[in-house]
C-alpha cells in the first residue's frame, strides 16, 4: 500500500512493538490457588509471576490438607483488569493447581495478615507505645525492660498503620505473614 | 494405547523401556552419558524402541518436534544429567512456543549427590521449569512409572507441550512395582475440550448475518487432529467464507482451496492482511493473536466482531480483546458450530458475501509475490516457485529453518495436507529444520523430506549430517545461500541505514565437499537455467543431500508489515507497478 520511506538511520521502528498498550488503571486483586502439595509448584507459580512481568505484592503458603495433599497460596497482585484475567488463567493451566479464585470479586471475603512487632524504649515512649498497642489490640509476646514484641492480626493497612505510629516511639524490626484470605459464608 | 494395568517388580531403568512400550512409542533420540547408563543398558536388552543417535542434544528435540508434527504423536528424547539437558533448553523452549508434545527424560546424579555440584549435575527441574509445560524429578522408583504415564497424559491432553522427566541415577538402579497407570496423585490434569454452547450459538449467530467474514486458522487446528482440517473444510466450502492461516497452520485448509487467502502477518499477503483489516467477523480457529500477526494493537481489525476458539483459556484476551471466546479443542466446538448452524437453516448473507470477495479479487489482483526475474542470478523466490512447480502432487514433507527463506517457503510453496509443514513459528529457532527434517523422516521412511534452509542456520545443527547418515536417512536439504544472515541484513537496510553489522556469512564452507565429507552427495547451483535440474536430481538422490543453491544475496522479503504498523499499511517489492513478471507468471517462464 506506501513504499517503503524510512530515513537512514532511522531507529524509530524497532523489531518489537515498544509502547505499552496496556497503559490503563491498576487494580489490586487477592488470588487464592489450591496446588498439589509437591516440590517445586511454589516455584513454578512464582517464576510464572516473574517470567511474564506480573506483580506480588504478597505472597503466602501453607499445606492446607495433609490427606488431600493440598496447599494453599494467598497471592495479592495488581496490574489492569486484563493482567489480572491473564494471570488467572496462566495460574489454572498450570498442571499442578487445582483451583483459582479471585476473592476481590468472588463475593465479600476477609483477609488478615500476622506481624510481629519489636520496639525498643523507655520512659514516655514506652508507655505510648503499650498504649497505642492496646488501642490496636495488638498482644505482648515478649517483653524486656527495654523493649517488647507486639503481635497482631489485622488487614495490611492496620498493619502498616500500627507500624507507623511505632516508627517514632523505637521500632526495630518487623515481621509479617503476608494475607491469608477467605471468602464470606458457607 | 496403554495396556492393561500389570504389576511387576523391575528397575527403574526397565520401567522406563517398558513404559515407553506401553505408550507406544517406537523410537526415540538421544544420546547417552554417565546419569543415563542404566536406561542404556536396558535400552540394549530389547528390540521393540528404535533409539536414533544425535549428535546433539537440541538436536534431538528438534528430531522428536519434527517426528510429533508430521504424526500428531509425541516425540521422545533421552538425554543425559548436566549438559545433557541444558542442550536441551532450546528445543523445550521451542517446543514450549509451537505447542509441540515432546517427552524428554534426562538422567540426574544419584539421589544422595544432588545439591552437592556433582559431576555433571545441574538443576534440571529448575532450568527446565519455564520451558516446559510440566516437569518431574522423580526420587523413588516406585513413582516412576505412574510419573512417566503421566508426563505423556499431560504433553498430549488440551494445548500439546513439552514435559521432562529428570530420573537420578540410583532411581534407575532400584527396583520397585511397575504400574501401566498415571501416578493417581498427578492424574487430575483434565483440560475442557467442549465449547460451551451458548458461545457457539453466538458463534453460529453471527455467521449467519455477517457481511465480510473471514476465518484466522492457525497451529490449534493441526494439533487438534486430522478430523479438525477435515471439518474446518467442511465449514469453509459450506459457508464461502474466506480463510486465511498463521504460518504454524499452513495445510489446515489445502492452498489450492477456492478460499483460500494465503498466509497472514508480518510478511503475509496482502489480500488475506487487507481482509483481516476490513472484516466484520473474524473466526479465529486455533491461533494466538501473535505480535508477528497483529501489528500494531490499537489498530488491528478495527471495526470486526471476534471470536476466538482455543483450547488454551489464557490465549482469549491475552492481547487482543475478543468478543466470543470459545474454550475447547477445534474439532469438538466444528462439530458442534456445524451442527447447529445446519440445523438452522445453514444460512449466510449470500449478498454480501458476492460483494466482500469481489473487493478481495481485487486486493488478490495486486499479485503481492510479485518479483523482479533474472536469468543471470536465482531469486529465491524463483528457487522456490520451480521447488513447488517440481515437487507439486507428491505427498512431501517440508521443514525450514528461520529467517528469509522461511518466509519466501510459507508464500510460495502450497500445502494441501495438514502435518506436512514443520517451522519454528513462536521462538524462531536457527537450527530447527535440519534436525526437524531428519525426525520427519524416520516417521515416514518413504516420504521426500525436503528440509528449506539459509546458509547461516544450517551450519547450527550441521553436526547431524552424521545423524542423517548412519541411520540412511535420505533427507533433502534445499539451501538458498546468499551468504548472508538475510533477514537481518533485510532490518539493517531497511531500518539501520544499510549498516550492516555482522550480518554476513564469512567463511562459509564448500556444501557439496561437506555433504562427500560425511559421505554424502551434494551439489552447487548458480544458474537459473540449470536451476530445474538440480532439483530434480535432488529429489532424485536416493541418500541425504545438500542442495548448494546459490541466490541472489540483497533480495528482500515481501510484502512486510513493519513492527507497529497496522495491516493495511503494508510494504509491497520493488516491482509493484514496473511491468514485473507477477508470480504465477514466473511460474511459467
Amino acid at each position: 500500500m506506501t513504499r517503503l520511506n524510512i530515513k537512514k538511520g532511522s531507529t524509530s521502528h524497532s523489531a518489537y512493538e515498544l509502547r505499552d498498550p496496556n497503559a490503563e488503571l491498576i487494580e489490586t486483586h487477592t488470588l487464592a490457588v489450591l496446588v498439589d502439595n509437591e516440590s517445586g509448584v511454589l516455584a513454578r507459580v512464582i517464576g510464572l509471576f516473574s517470567g511474564r512481568g506480573y506483580n506480588i505484592e504478597s505472597l503466602t503458603v501453607a499445606e492446607v490438607d495433609h490427606l488431600g495433599h493440598r496447599s494453599r497460596i494467598t497471592v495479592v497482585t495488581s496490574g489492569t483488569p486484563q493482567v489480572i484475567e491473564q494471570i488467572k488463567a496462566q495460574l489454572a493451566r498450570i498442571v499442578p493447581v487445582h483451583e483459582v479464585h479471585d476473592l476481590t470479586v468472588e463475593g465479600p471475603s476477609v483477609e488478615r495478615e500476622l506481624a510481629l512487632i519489636k520496639v525498643a524504649g523507655r520512659g514516655e515512649a514506652r508507655i505510648e507505645a503499650l498504649r497505642l498497642a492496646e488501642i490496636f489490640r495488638a498482644n505482648v509476646v515478649d517483653s524486656t525492660l527495654e523493649s517488647f514484641v507486639f503481635e497482631m492480626t489485622g488487614t495490611s493497612e492496620k498493619i502498616d498503620a500500627f507500624a507507623e505510629l511505632m516508627r517514632p516511639l523505637g521500632l526495630r524490626e518487623i515481621a509479617r505473614t503476608g494475607v491469608a484470605a477467605l471468602s464470606r459464608g458457607a | 494405547m496403554m495396556t492393561k494395568a500389570t504389576t511387576r517388580t523391575m528397575t527403574g531403568a526397565e520401567m522406563v523401556v517398558q513404559a515407553l512400550k506401553d505408550q507406544g512409542v517406537e523410537v526415540v533420540f538421544g544420546y547417552p552419558g554417565g546419569a543415563v547408563l542404566p536406561i542404556y543398558d536396558a535400552i540394549f536388552q530389547q528390540n521393540d524402541i528404535r533409539h536414533i543417535l544425535v549428535r546433539h542434544e537440541q538436536a534431538a528435540v528438534h528430531m522428536a518436534e519434527g517426528y510429533a508434527r508430521s504424526t500428531g504423536r509425541p516425540g521422545v528424547v533421552i538425554v543425559t544429567s548436566g549438559p545433557g539437558a541444558t542442550n536441551a533448553v532450546t528445543g523445550l523452549t521451542d517446543a514450549l512456543m509451537d505447542s509441540i508434545p515432546v517427552v524428554v527424560l534426562s538422567g540426574q546424579v544419584p539421589t544422595f549427590m544432588i545439591g552437592t555440584d556433582g559431576f555433571q549435575e545441574a538443576d534440571t527441574v529448575g532450568i527446565t521449569r519455564p520451558c516446559t509445560k510440566m516437569n518431574w524429578l522423580v526420587k523413588d522408583t516406585a513413582r516412576l512409572s505412574g510419573v512417566i504415564h503421566q508426563a505423556f497424559h499431560v504433553a498430549t491432553r488440551g494445548r500439546p507441550g513439552p514435559v521432562l522427566v529428570d530420573i537420578p541415577k540410583d532411581v534407575q538402579f532400584a527396583t520397585a512395582d511397575y504400574t501401566a497407570k498415571p501416578d493417581p496423585l498427578v492424574a487430575h490434569y483434565q483440560p475442557q475440550v467442549q465449547g460451551d454452547s451458548a458461545a457457539i450459538a453466538r458463534l453460529v449467530e453471527l455467521m449467519e448475518t455477517a457481511e465480510r467474514p473471514v476465518f484466522y486458522t492457525g497451529g490449534g487446528v493441526i494439533n487438534s487432529g486430522p478430523e479438525a482440517s477435515r471439518l474446518l473444510r467442511e465449514l469453509v466450502a459450506a459457508t464461502g467464507f474466506p480463510i486465511t492461516s498463521t504460518l504454524m497452520g499452513l495445510g489446515a485448509y489445502p492452498a489450492s482451496g477456492k478460499a483460500w487467502l494465503g498466509m497472514l502477518g508480518m510478511h503475509g499477503l496482502y489480500q488475506a492482511n487487507l481482509a483481516m483489516h476490513g472484516c466484520d467477523l473474524m473466526i479465529n480457529v486455533g491461533a494466538r493473536f501473535d505480535d508477528r500477526i497483529t501489528g500494531r494493537i490499537k489498530d488491528f481489525s478495527p471495526h470486526s466482531t471476534k471470536v476466538h476458539i482455543d483450547i488454551d483459556p489464557s490465549s482469549t484476551n491475552k492481547v487482543i480483546h475478543v468478543e466470543v471466546p470459545i474454550i475447547g479443542d477445534v474439532a469438538n466446538v466444528l462439530t458442534a458450530a456445524l451442527a447447529l448452524w445446519r440445523a438452522r437453516g445453514a444460512r449466510v448473507n449470500r449478498a454480501a458475501l458476492a460483494a466482500w470477495w469481489q473487493q478481495i479479487e481485487a486486493w488478490r489482483a495486486r499479485d503481492c509475490l510479485a518479483f523482479r526475474p533474472s536469468d543471470k542470478v536465482i531469486k529465491p523466490q524463483y528457487a522456490l516457485q520451480r521447488l513447488e512447480a517440481l515437487t507439486r502432487g507428491r505427498d512431501r514433507y517440508i521443514t525450514t529453518e528461520v529467517g528469509q527463506h522461511q518466509m519466501w517457503a510459507a508464500q510460495y510453496l502450497g500445502f494441501e495436507e495438514p502435518n506436512r509443514w514443520m517451522t519454528s513459528g513462536g521462538l524462531g529457532t536457527m537450527g530447527y529444520g535440519f534436525p526437524a527434517s531428519i525426525g520427519v523422516q524416520v516417521a515416514h521412511p518413504d516420504a521426500l523430506v525436503i528440509n528449506v534452509a539459509g546458509d547461516a542456520s544450517w551450519l547450527m545443527n550441521m553436526q547431524e549430517m552424521g545423524t542423517a547418515m548412519q541411520f540412511r536417512m535420505p533427507v533433502k536439504q534445499f539451501i538458498l545461500n546468499n551468504e548472508r544472515l538475510g533477514m537481518v541484513r533485510q532490518w539493517q537496510q531497511l531500518l539501520h541505514g544499510e549498516r550492516y553489522s555482522q550480518s554476513w556469512s564469512e567463511s562459509l564452507p564448500d556444501f557439496v565437499k561437506l555433504a562427500e565429507a560425511f559421505g554424502a552427495h551434494g551439489a552447487q547451483v548458480t544458474d537459473p537455467a540449470r536451476l530445474d535440474n538440480a532439483i530434480l536430481k535432488m529429489i532424485d538422490s536416493d541418500g541425504p543431500f545438500i542442495l548448494d543453491c546459490r541466490v541472489e544475496k540483497h533480495e528482500n522479503c515481501y510484502p512486510m508489515i513493519l513492527s507497529g504498523k497496522p495491516h493495511n499499511e503494508m510494504v509491497m517489492g520493488e516491482v509493484e507497478g514496473e511491468g514485473a513478471i507477477g508470480a504465477r507468471g514466473a511460474v511459467l517462464v
